[in-house]
């Protein structure tokens, strides 16, 4: 098991908003949380991934085996745990390369892979670039300023390939998306799919699912999970709508 | 030493050196000069410009001077007059620089474009006083970088003015590079007139210095010009830094953008203070002023005052200043990519810094002042 998440409750400013959150996630698989505003998909990767604001009150994370909860941020992505953030935040003054390089050559610390310096790795983006059509103009400007909407989503997706994270949670990835970002990004994350790795999509919408298609589907209100089934089951959502599924328990 | 014996001490050193300036003009402007010093002395906190810059410790120190030196063209009146007009009755550093001056003339002439940088490198030697005068006169159409570093090895005085002329449609830029050692001390004024069309751009950095201060006065003369004055100031231990900046639209249709950003690590202490003047007959003048300041340390200090005077209407004008510390959100993102917190302090302070650092287009420049940077932060990348 890549993720076992057991009876999660957590919060932020002391309000609970995950009540009881079970989710199972194996290698090669590609799960798909969906649900309502407000039913806690995002409070779920901000405490996937560490983000200090949220608190868990009870509850399990076990990630390859070891309590996730206990982990920092920083390594949990070290030993991949990678978040691609809703809002993807403007870092002034640090190019993408430099941040890149310094993001990989870490986590090649920790696994004891080789770290690249400046030329070789250049080379290997320019590689990973290809797979979210991204300019290389795009590796000496500061990270996500001044990039559009779909540019800083696809710049996640270009730190998705250059970690290659065994867990990739996407929150939230396809809002603020026009057609051709959507499919662009889309079709970089199932490049990046793979035996070897695990992704959860968080998402409203079903739209995404017609790019991506998912193993599973699982749907959350109200802080559980309340419906559960293949790839179905976000067409069947998307024809009948959230209230559908709201107040009912798996 | 009281104030009283260090005047004995100027006084006798000007005395001795003032019998062999041989420019009848120029003696009578130094001894005008050190008159002002002589009566006024060095600035105090009690003077409202000098609030918070408390330099009593330069005063007391006992600076010998270096020699007058006096280089002016005999055939092109223009220095003279900027000389005439400079305000050495600014303070009492300005006075004593005006009387104890090492003047220099750079002229850039007319439709000419510079491809190499024209370099200053400024030092005052270890317990001395240095007083170097440079007059810049970029000639109508010109187009030059001016690269004025100042890097005084040990505990001297640096006391220097430089004063700039942007004529008709040329094209200044100069970049003005502070890296003192930490025990120097260093006050220096940047006067600049800026003419028709013309274009000034100012980067200014600075990292060394026990004291430092620079006085920037920046004017803009007729329509269409264009200022820039933008300033790093990265402090740690025990230094301080002051810029005190004005910048003058005094006609119609120009404008002027200003960033200064400050990082202060330890027990340093920061002062900003710009003024942006747009008088009556303004109208049309663009003017953006910030100053943004992060505090790496509780103990690290900073004054800041950006003030905008508006006598027009017709203005697009924006100040403000804020001081804080690293964004939580933005060290988030970084820790969610595998950086270690200190990294990740360490890649968004030098990224708050990069953003003037990489207004410097000369590659050696930029790259030798990314590795300050990082070096005072203790972080390589």
């Amino acid at each position: 098991m890549l993720l076992e998440v057991k009876d999660l409750h957590a919060g932020i400013d002391g309000k609970e908003i995950l009540k009881g959150l079970n989710l199972h996630v194996q290698k090669g698989e590609v799960h798909a949380i969906m649900g309502p505003n407000g039913s806690g998909k995002s409070t779920l990767s901000k405490v996937l991934a560490g983000h200090p604001s949220y608190e868990v009150m009870s509850g399990e994370v076990i990630y390859e085996g070891k309590d996730l909860l206990e982990m920092e941020p920083d390594e949990r992505a070290r030993d991949g745990v990678f978040m691609a953030f809703q809002y993807p935040v403007e870092v002034p003054g640090v190019s993408n390369s430099q941040f890149l390089r310094l993001a990989y050559n870490e986590k090649m610390k920790h696994t004891g892979g080789e770290e690249l310096d400046p030329l070789e790795f250049n080379d290997y983006l320019k590689e990973k670039a290809k797979i979210v059509e991204m300019d290389p103009q795009f590796f000496k400007r500061s990270v996500n300023e001044g990039f559009s909407g779909g540019e800083k989503k696809r710049n996640e997706i270009l730190q998705m390939a250059v970690l290659e994270p065994k867990l990739a949670i996407l929150d939230e990835t396809d809002s603020g998306l026009d057609i051709d970002a959507l499919r662009i990004v889309a079709e970089g994350v199932n490049k990046l799919r793979s035996a070897d790795n695990a992704i959860i999509l968080v998402t409203h919408y079903q739209r995404l699912l017609n790019y991506i298609q998912p193993d599973f589907v699982h749907v959350l209100a109200n802080g559980k999970i309340v419906k559960e089934g293949g790839k179905e089951l976000a067409l069947e959502l998307e024809e009948k709508g959230y209230d559908w599924v709201k107040g009912a328990a798996v | 030493m009281t104030s009283a014996t260090m005047e004995t001490l100027f006084g006798q050193c000007f005395r001795d050196s003032i019998v062999s300036e041989t420019d009848a003009m120029v003696k009578a402007l130094r001894e005008e000069a050190f008159s002002y010093y002589a009566a006024t002395g060095f600035p105090t906190v009690r003077d409202e410009d000098w609030k918070y810059t408390n330099v009593a410790e330069i005063a007391k120190g006992e600076w010998p001077c270096t020699q007058m030196r006096t280089s002016l063209p005999d055939d092109d009146p223009r220095p003279r007059v900027m000389l005439e007009n400079f305000r050495f009755g600014r303070n009492g550093f300005t006075a004593l620089n005006l009387a104890f001056a090492d003047i220099s003339v750079v002229v850039i002439p007319r439709e000419t474009s510079v491809a190499e940088p024209i370099e200053l490198d400024l030092s005052a030697a270890e317990g001395e006083m240095a007083s170097p005068h440079v007059i810049v006169i970029a000639e109508a159409g010109s187009k030059a970088t001016i690269v004025e570093t100042y890097r005084s090895g040990g505990r001297g005085l640096m006391n220097s003015a430089v004063q700039i002329v942007v004529e008709e449609n040329a094209n200044l830029t100069h970049y003005r590079v502070q890296r003192d050692a930490a025990d120097a001390y260093n006050y220096g004024v940047t006067e600049v007139t800026v003419g028709p069309a013309a274009r000034y751009d100012l980067t200014s950095v600075n990292l060394g210095g026990a004291i430092s201060r620079h006085d920037i006065d920046a004017k803009l003369i007729a329509e269409g010009g264009e200022i820039w004055v933008d300033g790093l100031y990265m402090l740690s231990g025990s230094q301080h830094h002051d810029t005190h900046s004005s910048i003058d639209h005094t006609v119609p249709n120009c404008n002027s953008h200003q960033t200064y950003k400050g990082v202060l690590n330890d027990s340093s202490r920061g002062v900003f203070n710009g003024k942006v003047f747009v008088r009556e007959n303004a109208s049309g003048t663009d003017a953006q002023q910030q100053n943004k300041n992060l505090l790496l340390s509780n103990d690290a200090r900073v004054d800041t005052k950006p003030q905008l005077e508006i006598f027009n209407d017709d203005v697009k004008c924006s100040h403000g200043a804020t001081v804080g510390q690293l964004e939580d959100e933005e060290l988030f993102y970084l820790l969610t990519r595998g950086l270690p917190e200190t990294l990740a302090r360490n890649l968004l302070t030098y990224g708050f810094a990069e953003e003037i650092i990489n207004k410097i287009e000369i590659e050696s420049i930029k790259s030798e002042l990314d590795s300050m940077v990082l070096n005072r932060l203790g972080t390589e990348i």
